[in-house]
């Protein structure tokens, strides 16, 4: 028997924390309702809002119009007590579903945002060698860097999340940038205890991204919790549905019958087809995704 | 590419709650971290599916053996090295578990991506080469664990097959292992054979382990405990931001141990100023009743106007956290350029930070080492026990008090270098706040008000040295005596003379200066006068601190004069003495002085007359609510 510990001490967690526990028990009638998981990733999303807007200059939060940046938006005008005291940037690729575009103009105002709409430049710009889909993403980050350069932000607040994919699972909460907006992944900044590096050198900005910790289930779960409002081609229709919306060209529904957020967890809990199997940029080379990470792309 | 699994939450619409586990898997490189991490994804039906079939094609195309670690290995960077980058999340489910997997680098150069990682953590998997045995970066992860506070480590013994599966060799890792571990405060949960290639010890106790009676790999990790808030602890909610978007003025911060409500009697540390929570503020729903506990980011109000600001601790009256100047901490550091006595830093505790310098460094080893010398400045990856002085005073606790509030972090040129736990803190001589009780006025504000026809004020006038603001400050408070009102004339110099005499001319006893300024002027303001301050105050930076204390009480007045009339006035002879080399840090000759940005009111005394200027002046009071307009007699028109 190797077991150092019995099974009953090998799960007790020798913290101090528990000392006491008993006699804080006896005031049980005025303890605090205990946390879910919904309201632990809140709770820490809150933190590091909060964080972003104490610590840095100029901030703006990253609007894509998605599920995941709706739910960033939400989580802000908790963190703020009602509105977001910083603009809401879309870059805009003028490639979006109609559908998209009337939530921007219709929540944009509903929920008082400070609502930036930034173009991006036309794809001759971009790296030809890029693989289509792939170019077609350049160009938005290309578009970021000319609102970037436009307004000077010194932090951009991201909906990215670790488990979307592998390259983000990389990511630290403040993701500093060069100059260029490229990302350095084999230096990064050590961070811990929600410590966070938030000194950008001079020109230079910081990604944060409050949602790191998020699934794609806990996304929905808490957008139906929350009754936060969502674009309908989340939603199955005719046997197809959007996990991830993109640009309309570069983005495919996948094959479903959830018509509601609940069936979309049931759904999720299933499915093994990953979530940005839609989007084609994913799927063309290995590396496209990392290449353009590195180049500065979300 | 997707190599992380998209899982179900624990919220799942039927309602089940799984508990959620964050554990990390550490040890030397090439011990066999990701393959274990491949091989666990995929004993627990955790893959996307084709992924298996995928990377084993792709490994034919590039010619070499299929590695369970592919699977892990997601970046092209990576593979080209062989090794593993970065902490990549991973997610995955036992029995009756989420697991959200967490791998750390092995490689000690990137012993900071590592502690990213095991930061995170409520459990961790150390993972040992059974052919190699423990080795330095076995060990140095062993003690960061420690560092790190993660209290749960299950050791895994790898490659049992290199060893013929020796019941021995197993015994003697295992000893050798738990000695080192339980010298640094930690026990294993448990010590695990395996062969993470083959697959034995890892779901299955295989017969070639028939020796080993304990758990397998996913048994052990199905048993850990996820981390706890610490509810019932003393309450410590260290403060982020101070919210005015609306009328209310919230604290906004994280509870980080006990727990609040609306009504409790709290003190705000370092100062020591006591107050009420009147309300627990939310959004969309506000306010909140309930109890809120530990782990809840919050926003609460208090019954009177106080200066709190980022980095202050609330805690409960009789339970607060210790105020100081002066601690001790063992650290682990990161950064190139070892740490050494004399060196000057940044220490965050929480959203606190301070500039510190480092007195003394003791037990500076390299914890990888089994023998190791005691050196005098703390290497990049060694750990250390150092005393440092802070500029600020800060709150905090000794570690095993508090484990949330007890640990800091170090940064060097804005870049996180090192972190570590607070040992012991040297209390400051400041009365214990328990036996502050603020004795509240036996009168209402509008009692004093209805007889000064004022409202309370701080009226700042900052400028250069004989631009006019004494002679403004005394025409001013003649007036307004003269008025029926109650001006209190507080001069920066005479107020040196007495209550800051302790003060020099420093940045820091500058800012002090104003502080204690500041909080005097706003104290008499509270109580219905009106505080008029002529200081030069040069640092924007420290009005702006003195227009946090005294809040909306606040009037700054920038006596505009220009530098060359205030030059050729000189009053007391200080520009003389200047010029001369004879009078050090005087403000006014050089460029020191930081002109006024928001003022309410600016006023050029080389151009108008005092008692134009003192109009000038009346005139902003009244129109910003500090002075009432003529008495109006309601009673006379009636």
């Amino acid at each position: 028997m190797h077991l150092l510990k019995d099974d009953s001490a090998a799960v007790g967690v020798s913290s101090p924390a528990l000392i006491g526990r008993v006699g804080a028990q006896e005031f049980s009638a005025d303890l605090p309702p205990s946390m879910d998981h919904l309201d632990q990733l809140e709770a820490q999303s809150i933190y590091i809002f909060r964080e972003a807007f104490a610590r840095l200059k100029k901030i703006a939060l990253l609007w894509s119009l998605g599920k995941d940046s709706n739910v960033m938006i939400w989580l802000a005008r908790k963190a703020f007590f009602g509105r977001m005291p910083f603009p809401a940037l879309h870059v805009d690729t003028g490639k979006k579903f109609p559908e998209m575009y009337r939530f921007r103009d219709h929540y944009g105002k509903e929920w008082d945002l400070d609502l930036r709409v930034e173009p991006c430049p036309p794809i001759d710009a971009v790296d030809p060698t890029l693989p289509p889909a792939a170019r077609s993403a350049a160009r938005k980050t290309e578009g970021l860097k000319m609102a970037l350069a436009k307004f000077g932000f010194d932090g951009l607040i991201a909906g990215i999340r670790r488990d979307e994919e592998a390259t983000r699972a990389k990511e630290r909460v403040f993701s500093p940038r060069g100059l260029e907006g490229n990302w350095d992944v084999r230096d990064q900044p050590p961070e811990f205890w929600d410590h966070f590096n938030a000194s950008p050198p001079q020109g230079a900005h910081l990604r944060i991204h409050p949602i790191l910790h998020w699934t794609e289930a806990d996304i929905w779960a808490y957008t139906k919790r929350e009754n936060i409002p969502i674009i309908p081609l989340y939603l199955a229709k005719d046997g197809k549905r959007y996990r991830s919306l993109g640009d309309q060209d570069i983005t495919n529904p996948v094959n479903s019958t959830a018509s509601n957020i609940d069936e979309i967890l049931i759904e999720l809990e299933q499915t093994k087809v990953p979530e940005r199997a839609g989007r084609a940029l994913d799927h063309e080379t290995e590396d496209a995704f990392e290449r353009l990470r590195v180049a500065g792309y979300l | 590419m997707n190599m992380i699994v998209t899982s179900a939450t624990p919220a799942t619409p039927n309602g089940t709650t799984r508990p959620q586990v964050r554990i990390v898997i550490v040890g030397h490189v090439d011990h066999g971290k990701s393959t274990l991490v491949g091989r666990l994804l995929h004993e627990t039906g955790s893959l996307p599916e084709g992924k298996l079939e995928m990377l084993k094609a792709v490994s034919v195309r590039r010619g070499m053996p299929f590695e369970w670690s592919f699977l892990l290995d997601a970046l092209q960077t990576e593979r080209d090295q062989g090794i593993t980058i970065d902490t990549t999340q991973i997610r995955f489910r036992t029995n009756s578990r989420d697991i959200v997997l967490i791998d750390a680098p092995g490689h000690a150069e990137f012993l900071r991506n590592m502690i990213t990682g095991a930061s995170q953590a409520d459990g961790a998997v150390l993972i040992i080469d059974a052919l190699e045995g423990v080795r330095d970066q076995t060990r140095r992860h062993g003690y960061l664990l420690h560092l790190l506070g993660v209290k749960q480590v299950a050791i895994v013994v790898n490659k049992m097959d290199r060893v013929d599966f020796s019941a021995d060799r197993f015994k003697e890792i295992s000893d050798e292992i738990s000695a080192h571990l339980k010298g640094l405060g930690v026990t294993p949960t448990a010590v695990i054979p395996i062969s993470a290639r083959d697959g034995d010890g890892v779901a299955e106790r295989t017969d070639r382990i028939g020796w080993y009676k304990g758990p397998t790999v996913v048994e052990a990790l199905d048993h850990l405990e996820p981390a706890r808030p610490l509810e019932t602890l003393a309450l410590r909610l260290p403060v982020q931001a101070i919210y005015k978007f609306d009328d209310r003025r919230i604290v906004a911060g994280r509870i980080e141990s006990g727990s609040l409500k609306a009504g409790d009697e709290i003190v705000i540390m370092p100062a020591g100023k006591i107050a009420k929570i009147k309300t627990v503020e939310s959004w969309p729903v506000t306010p909140v009743a309930t109890r809120q506990g530990a782990g809840r980011s919050v926003g609460i109000t208090l019954d009177r106007e106080l200066f709190v600001e980022r980095g202050d601790i609330i805690a409960h009256a009789g339970a607060a956290p210790r105020e100081t100047r002066r601690l001790r901490a063992r650290i682990f550091w990161l950064h190139d350029k070892p740490l050494a006595k004399g060196d000057q830093l940044l220490v965050r505790c929480g959203p606190k930070e301070s500039r510190a310098t480092v007195v003394a460094i003791e037990k500076a080893v390299d914890p990888g080492e089994l023998e190791s010398s005691e050196n005098k400045a703390i290497g990049r990856n060694h750990v250390g026990e150092i005393d440092i002085s802070l500029s600020n005073p800060i709150a905090t606790d000794p570690y095993t008090e508090n484990p949330r509030t007890g640990r800091l972090v170090i940064e060097v040129s804005g870049r996180i270098a090192g972190g570590g736990l607070v040992l012991s803190v040297d209390a400051g001589q400041r009365a214990v706040p328990v036996d502050i009780v603020p004795v509240e006025s036996a009168l209402r504000p509008d009692e004093r008000s209805a007889r000064y026809q004022h409202n309370g004020a701080v009226v700042w006038l900052t400028g250069l040295p004989a631009s006019g603001k004494s002679t403004l400050a005394k025409a001013l408070e003649r007036r307004l005596f003269t008025n029926g009102g109650s001006p209190i004339l507080l001069d920066g110099d005479t107020l040196r003379a007495g209550l800051n005499s302790d003060l020099g001319f420093s940045a820091a006893d500058r800012s002090e200066n104003i502080r204690r300024l500041a909080e005097v002027a706003t104290h008499l303001a509270r109580n219905g006068h009106i505080a008029i301050v002529a200081a030069v105050s040069p640092a924007r930076e420290d009005r702006a601190t003195a227009r946090r204390i005294a809040d909306t009480t606040f009037r700054e007045i920038y006596v505009a004069t220009p530098a060359e009339v205030c030059e050729s006035r000189d009053p007391k002879g200080h520009y003389a003495k200047a010029r001369s080399g004879a009078l050090q840090s005087f403000t006014g000759i050089g460029n020191d002085y930081q002109t006024p940005q928001g003022a309410e009111l600016s006023i050029d005394t080389s151009t108008r007359t005092v008692a134009d200027a003192t109009d000038a002046i009346e005139q902003m009071l009244k129109a910003s609510g500090v002075l009432f307009d003529e008495v109006v007699d309601l009673a006379a028109n009636i």
